[in-house]
C-alpha cells in the first residue's frame, strides 16, 4: 500500500516538476546569454495555455498540432520583445530588466484577464492520453506520465542542442564565461534575439501541456512564477543542468507535501529554498561566480 | 565569512549624483529645503479637505511604504520584492491586537512595527547572503510564503475572508474612532514620524555606510565594515517602517485582507518608488499619490484592468524616466544651479 502512495506521488510529482524544468529551463538560458531575469515567465507559461485553448476554440487546433504551433508563436512574440524592450536595458542594472518585465506581467495578466475573464477556458485533452495505466495495481493517470515523458524529451533535445551542436556550444560559451566569448572572437550579440524567444518558448511549451491538466486563467502564471525562482534558486541561477533537476525536485517536494502534510506543501518548497541559501548561496549546481 | 555570491558587482543605477548631495550643505540649498520641507507639511495637513480622507490615508501610508523600500533600494542597492510580508504582516498583527485588546491605535501600530522587526531579521539574514537579482527572488519567495502561513492560518488571519472589524480605538475620542477625516490627524504624526526615521537614517554616519556597501562592496569590507550586518540592520529597519505604515493602513481599513501580504502588493509599491524615483527617498511620496488616485480615479470609474495601466506605467518609466518623476525634477534644478553658480 505505501509503495503504490510512494509511486502515485512521485508520478504526480514528476508530472508537476515537469512545467516548472521546462520553464525554469527557459530562464535559465535566458538569464545566461542576457543576464535577464524574466519576470514574465509566469505570464508566458499563461500564455501557452491561453493562446492554446483559444486557438482549440476558435481554429479547432488540436493538442498535438498546438505542441508545436503555441511555441513558435510565443518565439515570435518573444523576439517582438527583446527587440522592442529588452534589449535597451541589457547594458544597465539587470534590476531595471526585473521591473521592465514585471510591468509586462502586470500587463498580460490583465489584458487576458480583460478578454478573457476570470473563470478558466475549457481544454479537452486528447482521447489518447484520458485514463490510467495499472503498473503493480496501482492506477497511473496516463497525462502525467506523458508530460513527463515529453519533458524529458524536450529537456534532453535542448541537452543534445547545447552539447552536440556549434550554436550550443556558443550559447554555452556565453552563459558561462560571456566576455571570453566575446574575447573569442564570437559574436553573442547575434545570439541574443533567439535565444530570448527560445526561452519564451519553452514557458509556452510547459504552459501548452498545462492546459488539459490545470485551469487555464489569467492568473495562472502568478504563483507558478514565483515558485519558479524559488527553482532557479536551488537549482543556481546560471546552470542549466541545475534548473531542471531543482524543477522536478520541487515537483516532487510539492507533490508528497500535498500528500502528506497539505497545510505545508507551499511553505515547504520555500523552506527548502532557505536552506540551500543558507548552506550553498549560489545554488546547488551554481558556481559562486556565475550568480552575477 | 562572508559568503557574498557576487562581490564587487557594480550597480548601474540611475541614481542621484552625489554633487547634489554635497550642494545641499550650501546656504541657498538649504533654503530650498526648508521650503520644500514647509510644502510638504502644508500639502500633507490639507489633503483630507481636497481628497476623500480615507484615500489621503493611503496616500500617506503607501508613501512612508515607499519610502521604507528606497532605503533599501536606493541606499543599498538592494530591490526588496518581498516588503508585502513587513506590510502585511504588520497589518495582521496590528489588526490582531486591536480585535483582541482593544488597546488604542498607535499602540496597536506600535506592535504590528515590532512583529515586522521581528521576522525581518531572518529574512534579511538569510536574503542578504544574496545580492542584486538574487535578492529580490529571494525576497519575493519568503514574502510568499509569509502570504501562504496567513493563508494557511485560518483560525487567526481570517484566510480569505480576511481580518475584520479592526477598531479604530483613540483614548474614547469618539470623532477619532468615527470620522475618517478626523482619524488622518491622528495617525499623520506617526506617519511623519517615520518619513523623519528615514530621512535620518539615510542621512546617519550609518546611511553614509550604507551607501559605500551599494557603490563598492569589497571596499567598505577592506575599510573594515561588516557588510552583512549592516544590510540586515538596514533591512530591519526598513521593515519596521513598512511595518508602521502597513498597521495603519489596517486600523484605517478596519480590515486586513490576504491581499496585503500577497506579491502584487510587493510590486506596487516598488513601482511607486521607481516612479518617484530610485535613490530619492522623497520621490516615494510622489509615487505612491500618483498611484493611489490613478487607481482610486480607474476603480470610481469602472475601468477593470488596473494592471494594464500601471503595468505600461511600470515599462514606460523603466525604458524613458529611470530617475523617476522626483529624480528628473531633482536632476534638472541641480544642473540649472550648477549652471547658475558658474555664472
Amino acid at each position: 500500500m505505501a509503495m503504490n502512495e510512494l509511486l502515485q506521488y512521485t508520478i504526480q510529482g514528476l508530472a508537476a516538476g515537469s512545467f516548472y524544468a521546462l520553464a525554469a529551463l527557459g530562464l535559465a538560458v535566458i538569464f545566461g546569454v542576457l543576464g535577464v531575469v524574466n519576470f514574465a515567465h509566469g505570464a508566458c507559461y499563461m500564455l501557452g495555455a491561453v493562446v492554446a485553448a483559444v486557438l482549440q476554440d476558435t481554429l479547432g487546433l488540436g493538442f498535438w498540432p498546438a505542441l508545436l504551433v503555441v511555441p513558435v508563436l510565443l518565439f515570435l512574440f518573444g523576439v517582438v520583445i527583446e527587440r522592442l524592450l529588452v534589449r535597451w536595458l541589457v547594458g544597465l542594472d539587470p534590476l531595471y530588466n526585473f521591473l521592465l518585465t514585471f510591468g509586462l506581467t502586470l500587463l498580460l495578466v490583465d489584458l487576458v484577464k480583460r478578454q478573457y475573464g476570470v473563470s478558466g477556458l475549457p481544454y479537452e485533452r486528447p482521447e489518447v492520453l484520458t485514463g490510467q495505466i495499472e503498473v503493480g495495481g496501482v492506477g497511473l493517470p496516463i497525462y502525467q506520465l506523458f508530460v513527463f515523458g515529453f519533458s524529458l524529451l524536450i529537456c534532453a533535445l535542448v541537452w543534445l542542442l547545447m552539447t552536440r551542436t556549434r550554436v550550443g556550444m556558443i550559447v554555452r560559451a556565453a552563459t558561462e564565461r560571456s566576455d571570453l566569448a566575446r574575447a573569442l572572437g564570437i559574436n553573442v550579440g547575434r545570439w541574443v534575439t533567439p535565444v530570448f524567444g527560445f526561452g519564451i518558448a519553452l514557458a509556452g511549451i510547459a504552459g501548452v501541456l498545462a492546459a488539459p491538466f490545470r485551469a487555464i486563467t489569467a492568473d495562472m502564471g502568478s504563483n507558478f512564477i514565483i515558485i519558479l525562482f524559488a527553482v532557479v534558486v536551488i537549482g543556481g541561477l546560471g546552470s542549466i543542468v541545475g534548473a531542471v533537476v531543482a524543477g522536478f525536485l520541487v515537483g516532487l517536494v510539492e507533490a508528497f507535501g500535498q500528500a502528506y502534510a497539505p497545510t505545508y506543501a507551499q511553505i515547504m518548497i520555500f523552506v527548502l529554498m532557505a536552506v540551500v541559501v543558507l548552506v550553498r548561496p549560489a545554488g546547488l549546481f551554481g558556481r559562486e561566480e556565475a550568480a552575477r | 565569512m562572508s559568503n557574498d555570491v557576487t562581490s564587487g558587482a557594480t550597480a548601474h543605477l540611475d541614481l542621484p549624483t552625489d554633487d547634489v548631495h554635497v550642494s545641499a550643505t550650501t546656504p541657498r540649498r538649504s533654503g530650498l529645503r526648508w521650503l520644500l520641507l514647509a510644502a510638504g507639511l502644508v500639502v500633507a495637513l490639507a489633503l483630507p479637505w481636497f481628497i476623500y480622507p480615507p484615500i489621503a490615508m493611503d496616500i500617506a501610508c503607501w508613501a512612508l511604504f515607499a519610502i521604507s523600500l528606497d532605503i533599501l533600494l536606493g541606499y543599498c542597492g538592494l530591490l526588496s520584492f518581498g516588503h508585502a510580508a513587513f506590510w502585511g504582516g504588520s497589518a495582521y498583527c496590528t489588526g490582531l491586537v486591536a480585535v483582541h485588546y482593544g488597546v488604542p491605535f498607535p499602540v496597536a501600530v506600535l506592535a504590528g512595527m515590532l512583529f515586522a522587526m521581528l521576522i525581518a531579521v531572518p529574512i534579511g539574514y538569510l536574503s542578504v547572503r544574496a545580492t542584486g537579482i538574487y535578492f529580490a527572488m529571494v525576497t519575493l519567495a519568503f514574502a510568499q510564503m509569509i502570504y501562504f502561513i496567513a493563508n494557511q492560518w485560518r483560525d487567526v488571519t481570517g484566510g480569505e475572508n480576511g481580518l475584520q472589524a479592526v477598531p479604530k480605538s483613540f483614548f474614547g475620542i469618539e470623532l477619532v474612532e468615527t470620522e475618517s477625516f478626523y482619524f488622518y490627524y491622528a495617525a499623520l504624526p506617526m506617519i511623519l514620524l517615520g518619513m523623519w526615521a528615514a530621512w535620518r537614517i539615510v542621512h546617519s554616519p550609518f546611511g553614509r555606510v550604507l551607501v559605500a556597501i551599494r557603490d563598492n562592496a569589497p571596499r567598505a569590507r577592506a575599510l573594515g565594515y561588516d557588510v552583512e550586518t549592516y544590510k540586515v540592520v538596514a533591512f530591519v529597519l526598513s521593515a519596521g517602517l513598512a511595518g508602521l505604515a502597513g498597521g495603519l493602513f489596517a486600523i484605517s481599513h478596519g480590515f486586513v485582507s490576504l491581499q496585503e501580504v500577497n506579491w502584487t502588493t510587493s510590486g506596487k509599491v516598488v513601482l511607486m518608488a521607481v516612479l518617484g524615483g530610485i535613490g530619492t527617498l522623497w520621490g516615494g511620496v510622489v509615487g505612491a499619490g500618483f498611484i493611489v488616485v490613478l487607481e482610486d480615479y480607474m476603480a470610481s470609474s469602472g475601468f477593470e484592468g488596473i494592471g494594464i495601466v500601471t503595468g505600461s506605467v511600470f515599462v514606460v518609466v523603466v525604458l524613458l524616466f529611470r530617475r523617476g518623476i522626483w529624480g528628473t525634477l531633482a536632476h534638472h534644478l541641480g544642473r540649472r544651479r550648477q549652471a547658475g553658480t558658474r555664472d
